[in-house]
């Protein structure tokens, strides 16, 4: 990424994923842990000068329900450095990391703020998404109300067990694009890509036109490629955490961000 | 009393079911990943169909008595009566099977487990008495049984750990967070979202996603149910005052179910170092919406307890709305007068009553002749004995004196 530094406005996490999507390209959206390391923003320059086409950042939280051992691990780093939310959106609104990102947190942190004043200042920081996975469908309306007001794109999760007409409820509601869960589990590297994968990709794919994204278990650039056999692309989170708790460092992060990016393509 | 009566809400009559979305006026909902919104969904249509089942009430009911030694007695102190200037009644929970009113939680989700063709259980456990109790009725009726619980709990509660084991139970320890009944529940939803398939998870007490706070709170309605007949048979009515311990709040709320529509005073106790009504705010953790005790970003704090039960950082969302409705009041108790009041029980009445209930009792010394006016006939729910924490107890007395 060279240039004057853009601000990725509203909409663009949908707009940007499509298009490149449209393009033929496979989609990688790597996640970092916000505040794990002192370099956690250079970290995420240097995923998105590998080829990250968006970043998942994590913003640590207390009780990370749908995580592993590695991403937990990240988080207690993070707090443990005294990452606050006002911290790391802080140190986001200075930054420019040159592609779009998506916050992913708990919904404890959201409601604890107010919707309306955490969207405003996912705004003000420059993030374009939020993926808030303890945050059922049935009690989304009122984020996603103060989220769409903001522009802040509401990214979805569906799931292997998730029936036919509640992927099409989940899918309509979604922004930016829908995450396909890989495999009944946490976060977390396995050894095999999730056999549920597929079939719950093509259960999304008969109800949107989103990009979607299949995430949860996916380690390898050998899995990354597999998955993206049906999904248009993949989060992989655990795989690069667990580098970056080696103190792989942004050299590490993107030279392995550069491997999995060689995997699906330019 | 009805049982089903009424819808609960801010509209219906307290202590009904809840609405479809699982609140109770604007506490519990169902705060899930999406990997576990179809279980969710499953446990709510099964329990339904099988709280409706004449039959399944009839195999609980006969489990309860013939296997639990149900119905519990209600108790008379008469010195501890006469010492407080109170007439003091106490339910027995420490005399059912295991020694908690656990069981009849546990019962009835391991028959519902069954019921939904699953053949293994996970839960998560604080003192041991909900793990100690879900190994019992997975033995009882050949289920698998995972339980989960924090390694610092695993050491002070090192005895129910073998119990557990000897139940045919697997125990792990749970090292992530503070270690405690917070970090197992949290270990039990990730290893539920992994296992859903062939696994239920049976929660220990009416928190977490709906239906679970409206289900056990509907396996504990027994204690109350009892209660409220075993008053009427020895006091001649309700009492003025019902009091039971709160952790995450199942005694309490199986006790109150009894009395909601009474006028007596309800009362809840929860432990000075982990008192969510009294000190938290609303929030959401472990798929409700309640109080619980945070930071200002919304991080959870980690609750401080001589009582492994009580060591959790929020409380069932029922509590919390009949806190906000004013229907029952929610007041703490320091770890000093709960060993006083449980070492008070033993001498006045040969009852070592387990460190939980001991912090209803603590309310109760602390209040007679204060808040509870002098004659005024008080129930307190036992709802465990204290076998469990003799040791702990030696040690932190040994510590006084030294």
């Amino acid at each position: 990424m060279s240039g004057a530094p853009v601000r990725p406005g509203p909409g663009s996490l949908e707009s940007t994923l499509r298009a490149r999507r449209d393009q033929g390209a496979k989609l990688l959206i790597p996640y970092v842990m916000a505040g794990m390391t002192e370099d956690w923003v250079p970290v995420l320059q240097a995923v998105a000068a590998a080829g990250a086409d968006a970043i998942e950042v994590g913003l640590p939280f207390s009780d990370p329900m749908i995580d592993g051992p590695v991403i937990q691990a990240a988080g207690l780093a993070a707090l443990g450095r005294g990452t606050t939310v006002r911290s790391v959106l802080d140190e986001l609104g200075r930054a420019d990391a040159g592609v779009p990102l998506v916050v992913m947190t708990y919904y404890n942190l959201v409601f604890r703020a107010g919707h309306r004043r955490f969207a405003a200042d996912l705004v003000t920081a420059g993030v374009s998404g939020a993926l808030i996975p303890d945050l059922a469908l049935e009690e989304l309306h009122p984020w996603a109300q103060a989220a769409d007001a903001a522009g802040v794109e509401t990214v979805l999760m569906v799931a292997p067990p998730t029936p036919p007409e509640r992927v099409r409820a989940l899918a309509a509601r979604a922004r930016g694009f829908l995450y396909a869960v890989a495999r009944m589990g946490v976060t977390g590297e396995r050894a095999e890509l999730g056999a549920e994968v597929k079939s719950t990709v093509d259960r999304a794919r008969r109800a949107t036109d989103l990009p979607i994204c299949a995430g949860i278990g996916i380690s390898t650039p050998d899995q990354a490629r597999q998955a993206c056999e049906t999904a248009d692309g993949v989060a992989v989170g655990s795989a690069l955490v667990r580098r970056l708790l080696d103190g792989v460092g942004p050299e590490g992060a993107g030279r392995f961000v550069a491997e999995l990016r060689a995997a699906l393509g330019p | 009393m009805s049982s089903d009566a009424a819808t609960g809400g801010p509209s219906g009559s307290a202590m009904g079911k809840p609405g479809r979305d699982g609140r109770f006026g604007e506490f519990g909902g169902r705060f899930v990943p999406e990997s576990l919104v179809p279980a969710c969904l499953e446990v709510e249509v099964a329990f339904d169909d099988a709280w409706a089942d004449p039959a399944f009430r009839h195999r609980l009911g006969e489990l309860l008595a013939r296997y639990g030694g149900r119905p519990t007695p209600l108790t008379e102190c008469a010195r501890l009566s006469e010492r407080l200037g109170i007439r003091l009644v106490l339910k027995r929970e420490d005399l059912a099977h295991t020694g908690s009113h656990k069981l009849n939680n546990v019962i009835g989700q391991a028959l519902l487990t069954e019921r939904m063709g699953k053949h293994r259980m996970i839960a998560e456990t604080g003192a041991g008495q909900h793990g100690v109790a879900a190994a019992t009725a997975a033995a009882l009726l050949g289920l698998d049984c995972t339980v989960f619980m924090g390694e610092f709990d695993t050491q002070r509660q090192a005895l129910n750990v073998f119990r557990m084991e000897l139940l045919g139970a697997e125990v792990r320890t749970v090292t992530s967070g503070s270690r405690t009944l917070k970090d197992a529940v949290n270990e039990a939803l990730r290893e539920w979202v992994a296992t859903v398939a062939d696994t239920h998870y049976c929660l220990g007490s009416v928190m977490g996603p709906h239906p679970f706070p409206y289900m056990v709170r509907e396996f504990q309605r027994v204690v109350g149910e009892e209660a409220r007949r075993q008053c009427d048979e020895l006091l001649g009515g309700p009492p003025e005052v019902v009091v039971a311990c709160v952790g995450g709040g199942s005694n309490a709320a199986g006790t109150f179910s009894g009395f909601v529509d009474t006028k007596a005073r309800l009362v809840g106790v929860e432990a000075a170092g982990g008192a969510a009504v009294t000190n938290g705010i609303p929030g959401v953790l472990h798929g409700m919406r309640s109080r619980l005790l945070q930071d200002e970003d919304g991080q959870i704090r980690e609750a401080e307890s001589i009582s492994a039960g009580l060591d959790y950082p929020g409380i069932g969302p029922e509590h919390a709305y009949l806190a906000a409705i004013g229907r029952a009041e929610y007041a703490t108790a320091d770890d000093q007068a709960v060993l006083e009041a449980f070492a008070l029980l033993a001498r006045t009445e040969g009852i070592i009553p387990a460190l939980e209930p001991a912090h209803a009792l603590a309310w109760v010394v602390a209040e007679a002749g204060r808040s509870i006016p002098t004659g005024s006939r008080v129930l307190v729910t036992l709802s465990g004995r204290g076998d469990k924490d003799v040791a702990q107890v030696r040690e932190l007395l040994a510590g006084d004196h030294r």
